[in-house]
């Protein structure tokens, strides 16, 4: 009795000097966040629609650490302190890639110590500048011009240009309650381009609509978008 | 003394007995597993052997699963915790992705185990390595239709535990050299094969030859429309294929079309055996004594354990033989896309009051009826009670959110039905949400819809129509377009439409059509739209309106990225002389809010980073 009693506060003598150390790592603390922009313009997207990857070097796995821009261009990332490589895969992003070669995109390189800022500096198609929406009797009115950015020989046409209202933030082609189209071809003047929608009865009614305006590059899956702006009637 | 006889005794026993060595000893056989010589030394066993690789292939749709045929807007599904599928906005880079190389390995053990085997007779072991080889390539092309270019994996690989596996990793082969692997594959075995088989389930030279007409028009197609994607590819063409490949590959599903056509492959036709045209076409897959369509099928058999719920969990629900059943809904987009008699294509006339609910789906495609449980039509000699409710005088409508529920008409003092028993009521799973149930594969035999008896119905995955269909595509592909509509004419003329297509006639948009007419829910509508790189545009992500859905039908780019309904209402008003009858409306179901948006990322599924980092010589999808 006396020795099973010694055995287990010798047992429970060891287990308290060495398991007080956790066995398991910090949760990652290194928040990388930042944009993408087009001379420091921010670029305007759809919400989950425009991916990236983030690598770390030094694991024997290639799995990436994937995430979405927001619908403002925006993206944050929680991740361990260490080396990284940001990359965008080809064929995302209402933006030229940038690829290295044939089918290999290009990556930057981030070193993470801390909380980090990292902007994303990409070359758009078309940007939307000077968007001016605003709520008159019952319709969201649009103007904007269209500056056409990359002219050489891998410019692409303008496929439409679309006006979205929607009843949360989230706007775009698949979240709107209501949108007008103009296809590319009917666009006679880029510099000055307005759009009207009708706003259609919300239920539960509320006196708000949100909007933004969405161009479709052609053979170019994301839209670019302007800023969402929000509109009281 | 005694001692010494029993020590005599005792040494002479261990000199009997403990001869054997020790190694020997211990080496016993055991009792409960065969060797390779054992497992293929009787024709039957080996049979067997084959059929657990039956059971295995793979299929994209499959009356094994009913929610395997409930995309891409063709269907609403009415089941509760499957809504998602028409929430969500996309689809995952994931979807429809397969990596089984535990299969191929097993076919190839198959293979070298049995050509290895001596005791089997030459015939039998032609013929089951043949089979083998037929899944095995029947294998490759499903992988290439999901994932493009695959490692061509041929034999059984073995590691030898030094340490270093990298002699094992082999690369993506290009998208073309799979196919190339499909249809030689194919030519080595097609004669070694019987032609005129009984037993569909096995392959059969007919069913090779379907195969290769198909392979070989999704390579040409993949070769000749690629050119209007050029983002998805890669530079070493593991996806992709270079456009001049195209002619060779519609010359060759059009030559191994043409030799099932012609029945060198045996006695295959179209079935034609009921009067009554969409009766006809629903008994196509029902039909199993004497049925000259199908080539190749994956058969059930009642009581024997391989059956399945296909009727149960997709009949009409009211008074069902179980409390189920009702969820495949196909939407209106595929319903009226279904042509008139006259070739046309139009959509329904909601403006009119007709008298029987049937009258509006009159004089259109034998098929739709054939397809679709439409309102107004019966199930096993039992009317189907889908209606939404009364319209009143003032346009007003008087419904019920349960089955069957019951309410007061205005001028009147008893209660009454105001909503059918099997729907339209929204988020009601089991309802015809859509306004209608299923046909295709639905059993007509008594205790089909009961989950202890199942359906023995079979699928088919190659059948003469779809032989038919591809001659045709490939001969218009190759220009050759009035032999073209001389197939696709008897397709047509077999549900009805007996104005023939001329030459003039016949486009892509056509082809594309006649295709989603004849073969919806049989496992094409992905991989089509796919193969023409018009996946993006038919499901572009943009919610579709009214306008969207009634304009262009019958051209293969038209958006359908929402399933759509069509409810029919009865008229009450005492006043008019239309009172009872029926009116119909076009409706979103409730549960509809995502938009089905198919991306560059889609057209070739996600290999995972587990698989690439295991094999970097893997590379990645384009768009992803």
């Amino acid at each position: 009795m006396k020795i099973i009693r010694q055995y287990i506060l010798f047992v429970v003598a060891c287990l308290s000097i060495w398991s007080c150390k956790k066995d398991n790592y910090d949760a990652p603390s290194s928040t990388l966040s930042g944009k993408l922009v087009y001379k420091g313009e921010a670029i305007g997207l759809e919400y989950d629609r425009v991916p990236f990857q983030l690598y770390q070097y030094g694991f024997g796995k290639t799995g990436s650490i994937n995430g979405t821009f927001t619908p403002e261009g925006t993206y944050t990332s929680l991740l361990f302190n260490g080396d990284y490589k940001l990359v965008i895969p080809i064929g995302q992003g209402p933006f030229k890639n940038k690829i290295i070669s044939a089918g290999k995109p290009d990556s930057m390189s981030v070193t993470i110590n801390g909380n980090q800022t990292f902007d994303i500096e990409v070359e758009p198609y078309y940007m939307i500048r000077t968007p001016q929406i605003n709520v008159a009797s019952g319709k969201v009115n649009g103007t904007f011009k269209v500056e056409k950015i990359i002219t050489d020989v891998t410019a692409k046409d303008i496929e439409r240009v679309q006006l979205f209202i929607n009843k949360t933030n989230f706007v775009s082609g698949a979240d709107n309650v209501a949108q007008t189209t103009i296809n590319g071809a009917a666009i006679t003047d880029p510099n000055n381009i307005s759009m009207s929608v009708t706003i259609p009865s919300i239920s539960p009614a509320q006196n708000y609509v949100f909007a933004r305006i969405g161009l479709k590059v052609k053979d170019v899956e994301d839209m670019i978008f302007s800023p969402v702006v929000k509109l009281t009637y | 003394m005694k001692k010494i006889i029993q020590i005599i005794i005792l040494a002479s026993i261990l000199q009997t007995v403990a001869c054997k060595k020790d190694s020997e000893f211990l080496d016993e056989p055991p009792t409960s597993i065969l060797t390779n010589e054992q497992a293929f030394k009787d024709p039957a066993q080996v049979l067997s052997i084959l059929a657990n690789l039956y059971n295995r292939q793979l299929d994209i749709s499959s009356v094994k699963d009913w929610v395997s045929m409930a995309d891409f807007s063709e269907t609403f599904p009415s089941e509760n915790g499957r809504s998602n599928i028409v929430q969500r906005n996309s689809w995952g880079f994931g979807e429809w992705s397969n990596w089984d190389y535990g299969y191929i390995r097993d076919l190839n053990l198959f293979i070298e185990r049995a050509t290895a085997a001596t005791t089997l007779s030459e015939t039998d072991k032609t013929r089951f390595v043949s089979e083998a080889r037929f899944l095995r390539a029947n294998f490759y092309f499903e992988l290439v239709k999901r994932m493009g270019g695959v490692p061509l994996i041929t034999k059984s690989l073995l590691y030898d535990f030094g340490g270093d596996p990298t002699y094992l990793q082999e690369p993506r082969a290009k998208e073309s050299a799979v196919y190339d692997f499909v249809l030689s594959e194919g030519d080595a075995i097609k004669d070694v094969l019987p032609a005129n088989l009984n037993d569909k389930s096995r392959a059969s030279k007919g069913a090779v030859l379907a195969m290769q007409s198909r392979a070989a028009l999704y390579a040409g197609s993949i070769a000749k429309y690629g050119v209007s994607t050029p983002q998805v590819s890669l530079p070493g063409g593991e996806v992709g294929i270079p456009a001049d490949a195209a002619n060779a590959y519609f010359t060759k599903a059009l030559n191994a079309a043409q030799a099932i056509i012609s029945g060198s492959a045996g006695a295959y036709a179209l079935y034609k055996s009921k009067p009554d045209l969409s009766e006809n076409f629903a008994s196509i897959f029902i039909d199993k004594g004497n049925n000259p369509e199908s080539i190749f099928i994956e058969d059930f058999k009642l009581k024997s354990g391989k059956v399945h719920g296909f009727t149960q969990v997709n009949q009409p629900r009211f008074g069902a033989e179980e409390e189920e059943g009702g969820r495949l809904n196909p939407s209106l987009n595929l319903v009226q896309s279904f042509e008139k008699l006259d070739n046309t294509f139009v959509p329904f006339n909601t403006s009119l009051f007709y008298t029987n609910q049937i009258d509006i789906f009159a004089g259109r495609d034998a098929r739709l009826a054939g397809t679709v449980i439409l309102p107004g039509t019966t199930f096993k000699s039992r009317a189907v009670d889908i209606w939404a409710g009364y319209q009143l005088a003032d346009g007003s409508i008087v419904t019920g959110d349960d089955r069957g529920a019951q309410k007061t008409l205005p001028g009147t003092s008893n209660p009454v039905q105001v909503v059918g028993f099997d729907g339209p009521v929204n988020n009601k799973e089991f309802t015809a949400q859509s306004g209608f149930y299923i046909r295709k594969y639905q059993d007509p035999a008594a205790g089909s819809g009961s989950r202890g008896t199942g359906s023995e119905l079979p699928f088919i995955r190659y059948r003469y129509a779809e032989v038919l269909l591809n001659a045709a595509e490939a001969a218009f592909e190759l220009g050759q377009t009035p032999l073209a509509v001389g197939y696709i004419n008897q397709v047509r003329a077999r549900a009805g439409l007996v104005i023939p297509l001329t030459a003039g006639d016949l486009t892509f948009d056509r082809i594309v059509h006649e295709r989603r007419a004849e073969l919806s829910f049989e496992g094409h509508v992905l991989f089509d739209k796919k193969r023409w790189r018009i996946a993006h545009i038919v499901w572009d992500g943009t919610k579709m309106t009214e306008a969207d859905l009634l304009g262009n039908i019958g051209k293969a780019t038209k958006r359908s990225s929402q399933p759509y309904g069509l409810w029919s209402y009865k008229l009450y008003n005492p006043a008019s002389p239309n009172n009872g009858k029926w009116i119909y409306k076009i409706v979103l179901p409730g549960l509809v809010t995502g938009a089905n948006r198919f991306q560059f990322g889609n057209y070739y599924s996600l290999i995972e980073d587990n698989i690439r980092a295991n094999n970097p010589k893997i590379v990645r999808q384009p768009n992803q």
